[in-house]
């Protein structure tokens, strides 16, 4: 027995194990040092940095706050608009997209990869690009920014809406079927009811993330606070930029504390 | 088994109750849109005049044009790289920060400013902070790769900290104890608690990395987004389609290596 203790080190990992921990170090050591050695850097402009970006506060500084009822409280009513009736329209949009995404629910995978494929789409273009996409269509204004934040949290809620589906509890839904509900009925009162507090967590989180989206897809043209910033840094109105960006910030601390607070309260 | 019997024979009402106040959520959230549509302006008319402008939007995207795929290798790869340094960099930057900000290992006169500072990272999107470099550092990579590295210090230091913060303390006393000094009790102690968490923080940032660093560039400051935002406005959509394929095609596959990675560390 002692002779075994003896000869038979303990390892945590095995050979294969540290050799592959190894060459995720070791590639990404390579690829950091190819892309240093090729960014095409000015290194003159980085000395510099420190210089101008005390140029940029010395302007900033003394804040014009006369600028926040004028131009900045009406745009910030409009991007929280913006970001709630968005949120409110991925909902809609993300219901019947994570129901066909998951394979508890939708027992067809060709359905299912098609919902993944729309959930994944919505998720790879960002926020701006949509935005981009939708000023395209819809022309200026709030309009494209709502469809836009939309289309951009559709990914997001559906993605985690389906992984809450597929983990419920099968029971109460085979309960359901067997005294011949029909199939809006399980659905309501077989899933919903377990994935519900998941799916108001899911909305508030996002939520949460839209209020700091909507706040910059108006640097395209979507409407919002982003397009009274956009006219202020064209103009290099430094002192108006930030009011703009404290006013952002704000509303963006406002907007944590009281989705941490209803998180409590409810979830 | 005898719960179950008592339950069902004395509760005759309905078991699916009306929640009046659940309702009454549903009907305040539908007026909400009303009301929010009418403040925005958003009509259904103007909806559907945008349907028939899309429908020739995307009847120009196609057939793709994948004919200056150099120019598009050559912006995907400055992405690539620019989300490479900066989630280096933004990991190694985020390490200390949160370990500053962790309110069990350090006194409250060094975690308040270290946690203003994560919430300074945190808040603003990294778009107002490529504005910003922009302005600082010029057009190129350089901006776009300091942007990242904020953003990636708010995302890993605020999580890190909160890491930091779950962890047992009972290593650090014995260490302590024992007299080991500061740095040993990082490294024995604190670090091989949170490793592994680290590593999955970091994945996921070097992913939101990636992402951001395709829309950085619609600012000026670097990668495939200065492209996309020109073909935008040349209404060069046949390119653009090209372009928005092959970010989307991008992120597919850093998805698929990000898990692959998640798995070597499991």
């Amino acid at each position: 027995m002692s002779e075994i203790i003896a000869t038979h080190k303990w390892e945590r990992f095995t050979f294969r194990e540290r050799m592959a921990r190894f060459a995720v170090f070791l590639g990404f050591a390579i690829a950091l040092s190819l892309s240093i050695s090729t960014v095409e850097v000015i290194p003159e402009f980085l000395y510099d940095a420190p210089t101008q970006a005390a140029d940029l506060l010395v302007r900033m500084w003394p804040m014009d706050f006369a600028y926040y009822p004028q131009g900045i409280h009406e745009a910030m009513l409009e991007t929280l608009h913006i970001a709630s009736l968005g949120t409110l329209l991925a909902i809609v949009m993300a219901v019947p997209v994570g129901i066909m995404a998951a394979n508890n629910i939708v027992h067809f995978s060709p359905l299912n990869w098609l919902a993944k494929l729309i959930l994944v789409s919505s998720r790879s273009v960002n926020s701006l690009v949509w935005a981009l996409l939708f000023v395209a269509i819809f022309g200026p204004g709030p309009l494209a920014g709502t469809v836009c934040i939309g289309f951009r949290s559709v990914g997001f809620v559906g993605k985690l809406f389906a992984e809450a589906l597929e983990e419920t509890n099968p029971g109460p839904v085979e309960a359901l079927t067997a005294a011949g509900a029909p199939w809006f009925s399980v659905f309501l009162k077989g899933y919903w009811p377990q994935v519900a507090p998941a799916f108001w967590g899911i909305f508030l989180f996002r939520w949460d993330i839209n209020v700091r989206e909507s706040a910059v897809i108006g640097l395209v043209g979507a409407g919002g606070i982003g397009m009274v910033l956009d006219t202020a840094l064209n103009l290099f109105y430094w002192d108006r930029v930030s009011v703009i960006l404290l006013s952002i910030f704000a509303v963006v601390i406002l907007a944590e504390l009281l989705v941490t607070y209803i998180r409590k309260r409810i979830i | 088994m005898a719960g179950i019997i008592e339950k069902t024979t004395v509760g005759h009402g309905n078991p699916f109750k009306v929640n009046w106040w659940v309702r009454f959520a549903w009907a305040a959230a539908f007026l909400y849109v009303i009301y929010a549509a009418n403040y925005l302006d958003v009509s259904w008319v103007r909806f559907i005049g945008g349907l028939s402008n899309g429908a020739d939007f995307l009847g120009e995207m196609v057939p793709v044009n994948f004919s200056r795929w150099k120019l598009l290798v050559g912006n995907l790869v400055e992405t690539v790289e620019i989300a490479v340094i900066a989630s280096a960099f933004g990991i190694v930057f985020s390490l200390p920060i949160g370990l500053l900000a962790a309110r069990n290992m350090m006194p409250p006169w060094i975690t308040w400013p270290a946690r203003v500072f994560i919430a300074l990272c945190r808040s603003f999107h990294p778009v107002i902070f490529a504005i910003l470099f922009v302005k600082a550092v010029g057009f190129g990579p350089l901006a776009g790769i300091l942007t990242l590295i904020f953003a990636s210090i708010g995302f890993i230091g605020k999580l890190f900290a909160e890491a930091i913060e779950e962890i047992s303390l009972k290593p650090v006393e014995a260490l302590r104890a024992s007299g080991a000094p500061f740095i040993s009790i990082i490294m024995y102690a604190v670090v091989p608690q949170v490793q592994n968490r680290f590593i999955g923080f970091s994945s996921y940032q070097f992913d939101a990395n990636l992402r951001n660093s395709t829309m950085v560039g619609i600012v000026g400051a670097g990668g495939i987004g200065g492209t996309l935002f020109a073909a935008f406005q040349r209404f060069d959509y046949d390119f653009l389609a090209a372009i928005l394929i092959s970010i989307i095609g991008l992120v597919m596959v850093s998805e698929c290596i990000s898990l692959q990675i998640k798995k070597v560390f499991q």
